[in-house]
């Protein structure tokens, strides 16, 4: 084939006056006239089918005489012409390259390994080409961790960082009078992630509260992935799923939010704008 | 008057030695003769330590701000942060409590008050721990909904899972450290309800306190946990978790 591929011009003329950009006409027109040139020379197109591919392999190996160039063969004591271990011998390996390059025996040439004893690495597994399975899969749309993702990264970072020194610059964190355990004091509370648990503590008794309730809850957040068998991502399509991990999460706000804000000296019910906002963070 | 080198032979000079470049491998952007091809593009991952994280490309839907929020990185950049500040405050902190000998508390108010810098880094660590929290269980829910973990990412789901409550437990464990009236109590409620675990709830409670209640001895046993054992389990479990993202394929999606 020629380095330039030439493009079919009825193909580009007809994409073009359907709209399509010049490059995906341009690039469309192209292929079309490969695969015109395909047919022309009289090759099926399309990938082939894998016990089509077999066949061509098994059909290749004949017809070299049945050639080595093949892993397993190499692999085989038996078959190795008695060399111990199963290692071949470099000559028997250079006649094996040449063998499965299928140009009998003479030097191979187009391969670059050189055959002479003085390199005596092996050669594991040479495929021909019609044992190549052509696949089809769709190519996924990449683009380079660098720069792009680092470049996203190192915003986010140098963004929440400046973010947390503003605040930290600005707001103290709480430092209260030295530890007393006879001094309860009246407002008296877990840290904002256990207000949850907390606040169950209000209704339950305390094994079913502090223990019962969050076992269950971590079991069933870890079982998720086994319990949800619905193979789409898509949120159309996972209602319950959604629907319950929403009711799951608020669930646990509103009882944060209750015990963090609604309760005060003696846990008792207050109006933080009432009674003053009884939570340190 | 001789010429002065300019920036690009500065430059040109420092990068063209032979330490210079045992340190940055080929490809790196640090090393003479970067170009931004793809060739160079891709060695940058490849050689780079970052290729233990980073594959050399990733999908295109996935540096959309939108997709992960960079919720999971930022939860990692955070326990960084984290793990920085905290042994700066180390230097200038005992575990020490007990009547006649308050040195943990005596410590806080001297970091607070007297020491360089000591009163930001604290307030540092102290939000920075109160935004772990946050972020991983807003990861959390992005994955979620995301439908992040449906196969083959089940396991690394339930690592995350693992993770968030090491990441409670550091935070709760720190809680206790300042040793003011605010600490002992909080962790007073929270203590209290481990002792009602059924059958061993009085060793559990035992064992989490070095007591029967709360004291010098939970104060030792905290820090130690807190500056030592969970970080270490923590870190493995990031390992498992980070290496699990690369064997499942990358990140999710596109949805
Ligand atoms: C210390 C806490 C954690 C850290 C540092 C962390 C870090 C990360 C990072 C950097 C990613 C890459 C994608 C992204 O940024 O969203 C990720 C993905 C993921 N994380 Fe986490 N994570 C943590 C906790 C969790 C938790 C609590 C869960 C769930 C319960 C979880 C489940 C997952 C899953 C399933 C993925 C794959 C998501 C995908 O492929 O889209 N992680 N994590």
């Amino acid at each position: 084939m020629s380095d330039e591929v030439q493009i079919d011009q009825e193909v580009y003329d007809r994409l073009i006056a359907e709209g399509k950009s010049e490059r995906i006409a341009r690039a469309k027109a192209k292929a079309a006239s490969v695969r015109k040139a395909k047919i022309a020379e009289g090759q099926t197109l399309g990938p082939r089918p894998a016990d089509q591919a077999a066949k061509a392999l098994s059909d290749y190996r004949e017809s070299a005489g049945g050639g080595g160039g093949v892993a397993t063969k190499t692999a085989a004591p038996a078959e190795a012409g008695g060399a111990a271990g199963g290692r071949l011998t470099p000559e028997q390996r250079a006649a094996r390259v040449a063998a499965s390059l299928g140009n009998g025996g003479k030097e191979p040439a187009s391969i670059g390994v050189p055959t002479s004893g003085a390199h005596t690495h092996r050669l594991l597994a040479l495929v021909p080409p019609a044992g190549i399975q052509q696949v089809q899969g769709k190519q996924q749309d990449k683009v380079y961790t660098w720069p792009h993702l680092l470049l996203v990264e190192f915003v986010a970072l140098l963004a929440v960082g400046s973010l947390l020194l503003i605040v930290s610059f600005f707001l103290d964190a709480p430092l209260g009078s030295l530890a007393n355990p006879n001094d309860v004091p009246a407002i008296n509370k877990a840290p904002w992630y256990f207000m949850g648990l907390q606040e169950l503590l209000a209704y339950f008794h305390p094994m079913v509260a502090g223990i019962t309730m969050p076992g269950v809850a971590v079991v069933l957040l870890m079982a998720a992935p086994y319990i949800d068998k619905n193979p789409s991502a898509k949120p159309e399509n996972r209602k319950v799923a959604n629907m319950a991990f929403t009711f799951f999460v608020v669930f646990w706000a509103v009882l944060v939010i209750i015990g963090s804000f609604l309760r005060g000296a003696g846990y008792e019910w207050v109006w933080p704008w009432v009674d003053g906002l009884g939570f340190t963070l | 008057m001789p010429k002065l080198p300019t920036f690009d032979d500065v430059k040109g000079n420092v990068q063209d030695n032979v330490i210079w470049k045992s340190i940055f491998r080929p490809g790196s952007i640090y090393r003479k003769g970067y170009r931004d091809t793809s060739r160079d593009r891709a060695l940058a991952s490849m050689n780079n330590v970052l290729y233990h994280l980073h594959p050399v490309k990733v999908k295109r839907h996935g540096l959309k701000l939108t997709y992960t929020y960079c919720l999971g990185g930022l939860s990692f950049f955070l326990f960084v942060l984290l793990t920085i500040t905290g042994i700066f405050l180390m230097f200038f902190y005992t575990p020490a409590a007990g009547a006649g000998s308050e040195i943990a508390y005596a410590n806080m108010r001297e970091i607070s008050a007297s020491i360089t810098f000591g009163n930001l880094v604290r307030n540092l660590h102290r939000w920075g721990a109160h935004a772990m929290v946050f972020t991983v269980f807003l990861h959390m829910a992005r994955v979620f909904y995301h439908g992040a973990y449906k196969p083959p990412r089940e396991f690394n789901w339930v690592v995350g899972v693992i993770l968030l409550l090491l990441t409670l437990l550091l935070s709760f464990t720190g809680y206790l450290l300042p040793w003011d009236q605010l600490a002992l109590w909080a962790v007073t409620v929270g203590t209290n309800m481990m002792g009602f675990t059924p059958v061993f709830g009085d060793q559990v409670q035992f064992v989490l306190l070095g007591g029967v209640e709360i004291g010098p001895n939970t104060l030792l046993r905290w820090y130690v946990l807190h500056v030592l054992f969970i970080p270490f389990i923590t870190v493995i479990f990031l390992a498992v978790h980070f290496w699990r993202i690369r064997k499942d394929g990358g990140i999710s999606g596109p949805l």
